[in-house]
């Protein structure tokens, strides 16, 4: 996009805005990533890496990855079928299972885990039966798996609704006109319609299945080198006095974030840079 | 055409989602390790330190004594939120927390132990007792020498909320205990019928004295180690109120340069207590090693550890004098002398609508 | 440009696709959040209504209300300006500020507490700054405003660069070659097609704001009545075995999510409406 001399700003304007854009970001965005890692290096890059040569530490990524591992996939399914069903079609109370769907959003994590608590605790529904059939919900790998899924739930559903709605059904039914089935349909003409608002949905559901702390905290009993997850880690490091531990963790997951940042970067680059690219996301065709 | 491979490669992640999902599920009834035998000892705070030696010390004594192979699980939160956990299902063998009314509030709330699980220990349960003792800046320059001294002008107090912290409810408690002293000057005059006008009026003077003391803390913490790290590394307030093996450990981890150790004139003999959990033990089939953990708490072993890592053990016999000698003399009032008890305790002061909330309520 | 879609469409799918999602909403969500409802319907009404409207409460919603409500205005004011530079300017390191914007999605709540917490105390890197100034930053509401503007951000600017990127050249050049001033065509042309989505950031923001748990409350000091936040008060209420007035606080909190989410679902149909009217 070139820049339109009879629609911009004049010079001083421009500039105002961009120091005021540096200097918000820099106090609340900049400072707090730096700080992560000053911290973090505080006492040396030695020090740095015997951070993570505590079991407790290694524990803590397994059980991140694994808590991610089927957080994301399960919900890109749930996204999938859900933009499919809520953007291709017209159904009675539509808006408010789009309203649903959003809900664990604005939902604080502390009542996302608390209902799981109630639930599967001792003292919940369910609580008895589990206990007589020795299964362990909460304050186990499940009870984190759950609250994470419940949190993460929105991202993959919310990047696709309004990206396939604007697309509408032309393209899959012509795909239907000349022979193809439902499933063919689906494979060839609307995921590659879809891919980099589904990937865009995976990364920020991926963030966030990694660092949620509110909601996992609730349910996870904090029994160490279990049930905690890396943010969780985090916490009990700084609380045992580990500072440099504490930051170093923390600056794993910091990164984590920034590679995900810059490889959504790179995509999206790569998807404006590329025309022949069929159907790109917000191509009004 | 480039978007039929990442077609292929969707359908591997599709493929890849549902291993790893049957993959988890399989890999969720493995919770308790094969052989040998695991302990989860639900924790409070500042026993981080003790604990980890501990385990590492009995797990070598039972495999001595039994050839078992023994892996002790450990979980550290504010006190209240782990009694909570455990009431809503968290599975652990041995609860070892800051205050016996947290062990209560699990035997009330969820049955998993008897309501006399108190008496099944030597000295009410407690293998180690602790006080609460001021910490304050280097040269200590606010000149804080006893409760008093706290309300100072300019002066500002750090202490976690008594609401969710055990810690905080015997800082709590020892203001009030002094202030107590204070007015009667013998607190004797408590049980004594002739007394009650007095007494009453002490009451008063003591509420009104906690009254001003929370009104200098700027910061309310939920548990123990958040007060210790907002006072020292955040560098807010002038003064810490801490339990002493807190306390050590914080001169010890952070600095002799930064922190001096005050003991007041009086202070509050605080009993973290330690139970079975019998209803978790049962089911895990565990009783025996739980019971022998929290024995060997009370071991020349155990209260040499407990010793080291600033709890003042209950057998002083057992125990190097050179590590005694860390721990200075002070006047310990007890809780049920003075409150009658934890339960009165818990009601008058911290409960909803209590003593405390009415500090808060303006 | 769209046709409205048919009632019936030939598409496949349907039945296949609603039924799951609902299905696993159900299980996922909303069965759980029922089990908030009912515990908390032990209560009744009267119970309920005196647990709220305690003045702790009543003093920690409005604490949560007012610092989200500051919080998502200031988000809507900077993240504005962020957005317009994002998308309108074409300047060094462009590209990495634009990824960074999404940074308080990616890091760890905790993680943001602790990093905020350390930066705005009286000995770190900007609360030394404010010390001479008399202000306090941590464990005071202030402290809770910049956590919750440091959560809320990406939402507004996220929600407004969509918007910016589609308005339309070829408006902004016929109100410029009609005469209209830069100041002018911003209010007349610009601003007003861009109102749902900054009104939608701005509600996106103060929802997610009012539930933030993680990075305030190493920020905010947690004093009853004065920095305790809404959520803080359900885990102390379920650390002192209050499960009725923990439930009661959820619930309360819970209806106001979703009421929340009506607000911003109708500001988004509107916004799209806004939209293709624009084209």
């Amino acid at each position: 996009m070139s820049l339109r001399p009879a629609t911009a700003e004049p010079r001083w304007v421009r500039t105002l805005l961009l120091a005021i854009t540096m200097l918000f970001l820099a106090a609340f965005l900049v400072t707090p990533l730096v700080a992560v890692f000053t911290e973090a290096l505080r006492k040396g890059v030695g020090a740095y890496f015997a951070g993570f040569n505590d079991p407790a530490v290694r524990s803590a990524i397994k059980l991140t990855l694994l808590t991610a591992g089927i957080a994301v996939p399960v919900n890109v399914v749930f996204g999938l079928a859900a933009a499919w069903s809520v953007a291709k079609f017209e159904f009675p109370g539509k808006s408010l299972l789009t309203t649903l769907i959003d809900l664990p959003l604005a939902v604080s994590p502390v009542v996302s885990g608390l209902i799981y608590v109630l639930v599967f605790g001792l003292n919940g529904w369910l609580g008895p039966w589990l206990k007589a059939h020795h299964l362990q919900v909460i304050f186990a790998v499940p009870g984190i798996v759950l609250a994470t899924v419940f949190v993460t739930l929105p991202f993959v559903a919310r990047e696709l609704i309004p990206l396939m709605q604007e697309q509408g059904t032309e393209d899959e039914e012509s795909a239907l006109t000349l022979g193809a089935s439902g499933w063919q349909t689906f494979w060839r003409v609307t995921l590659p319609n879809i891919r980099w608002a589904l990937l865009y949905g995976v990364i920020l559901c991926n963030a966030r299945a990694m660092g949620e702390f509110g909601a996992v905290s609730v349910v996870s009993g904090h029994i160490r080198g279990k049930t905690n997850t890396v943010p969780l880690q985090v916490e009990i490091l700084y609380n045992e006095y580990n500072f440099v531990a504490a930051f170093a963790v923390a600056s794993l997951l910091a990164m984590l974030a920034l590679v995900t940042l810059a490889a959504k970067s790179f995509i999206e680059w790569r998807m404006t840079s590329a025309p022949a690219s069929p159907a790109v996301p917000g191509d009004p065709t | 055409m480039w978007y039929r491979q990442g077609m292929k490669n969707w359908r591997s992640l599709v493929i890849v989602g549902a291993a790893v999902l049957c993959a988890a599920d399989a890999a969720v009834p493995a919770a308790r390790a094969a052989d040998g035998v695991t302990l989860l000892n639900v924790s409070y705070d500042p026993t981080r330190e003790l604990y980890r030696e501990y385990n590492d010390a009995f797990a070598a004594h039972w495999k001595q004594e039994t050839g078992q192979v023994l892996t002790i699980d450990q979980s550290h939160g504010g006190s209240g939120k782990q009694a909570r956990a455990v009431i809503d299902g968290l599975q652990a063998d041995v609860v070892t927390l800051a205050l016996a009314y947290d062990i209560d509030a699990i035997a009330r709330n969820s049955k998993l132990l008897p309501a006399d699980w108190q008496t099944r220990l030597p000295n009410n349960s407690a293998p180690y007792t602790s006080t609460i003792v001021f910490l304050v800046r280097k040269g200590n320059p606010k000149g804080i020498r006893d409760w008093g001294d706290l309300l100072k002008p300019g002066v500002e107090v750090i202490t976690p909320n008594p609401k969710t912290s055990g810690g905080a409810r015997w800082n709590y408690l020892a203001a009030w205990a002094w202030a107590l002293k204070h007015e009667l000057g013998d607190l004797k005059k408590l049980d004594d019928p002739r007394q009650a006008a007095a007494v009453a009026a002490a009451q008063d003077k003591a509420k009104a004295f906690v009254g001003e003391l929370f009104k200098r803390v700027p910061v309310l913490d939920s548990g123990a180690r958040g007060s210790t790290n907002t006072f020292v590394q955040r560098g807010i307030g002038d003064v810490l109120l801490a339990w002493e093996n807190e306390a050590f450990l914080a001169v010890n981890e952070l600095g002799p340069d930064k922190v001096d150790i005050i003991v007041p004139s009086i202070s509050i003999l605080a009993e973290p207590t330690v139970a079975v959990v019998d209803a978790n033990v049962d089911a895990h089939g565990t009783r025996k090693v739980a019971e022998a953990y929290l024995q060997w708490l009370y071991s020349p072993t155990g209260q040499q550890l407990a010793a080291k890592h600033f709890y003042r053990p209950v057998d002083t016999k057992s125990v190097d004098p050179a590590d005694l000698k860390r721990f200075p003399a002070l006047e310990l009032v007890t809780i049920d002398k003075v409150f009658g008890g934890w339960k009165n305790a818990q009601k008058t002061h911290f409960d909803d609508g209590g003593v405390f909330d009415a500090i808060y309520a303006k | 440009m769209r046709l409205p879609r048919r009632q019936h469409s030939v598409l496949p799918g349907f039945g296949l696709t609603l039924g799951f999602a609902v299905v696993y909403l159900s299980l996922v969500a909303l069965i759980p959040m029922c089990a908030l409802f009912l515990r908390a319907r032990g209560l009744g009404w009267a119970g309920f209504w005196s647990t709220v409207t305690e003045p702790r409460v009543l003093a920690a919603c409005r604490l949560s209300f007012g610092a989200a409500f500051i919080g998502a205005t200031l988000n809507a004011v900077f993240g504005f300006i962020v957005a317009w530079t994002l998308v309108r300017y074409r300047f060094f390191g462009r590209r990495f500020i634009d990824a960074l914007i999404d940074l308080p999605f990616a890091l760890p709540t905790a993680v943001s507490g602790i990093a905020l917490t350390t930066i705005y105390a009286p000995n770190g890197w900007i609360g030394r700054a404010l010390v001479p100034l008399g202000i306090k930053a941590v464990f005071t509401p202030l402290g809770v405003v910049i956590a919750l503007t440091f959560i809320g951000l990406p939402f507004v600017v996220r929600t407004l660069q969509p918007a910016l990127e589609d308005l339309e050249a070829d408006v902004e050049e016929a109100a410029a070659s009609l005469g209209a001033s830069r100041p002018q065509t911003f209010r007349r042309v610009i601003f007003p097609a861009i109102v749902p989505s900054l009104l939608t950031g701005f509600a996106l923001a103060f929802a997610r704001a009012l539930g933030e748990y993680g990075s305030v409350v190493f920020i905010s000091g947690n004093l009853p009545g004065k920095t305790e936040i809404a959520p803080l008060l359900i885990v102390t209420q379920l650390e002192q075995y209050d499960y009725a007035g923990a439930t009661a606080i959820a619930v309360l909190l819970l209806v106001i999510s979703f009421a929340m989410l009506l607000v911003i679902n109708a500001l988004q149909r509107w916004s799209g409406r806004r939209h293709l009217r624009g084209m």
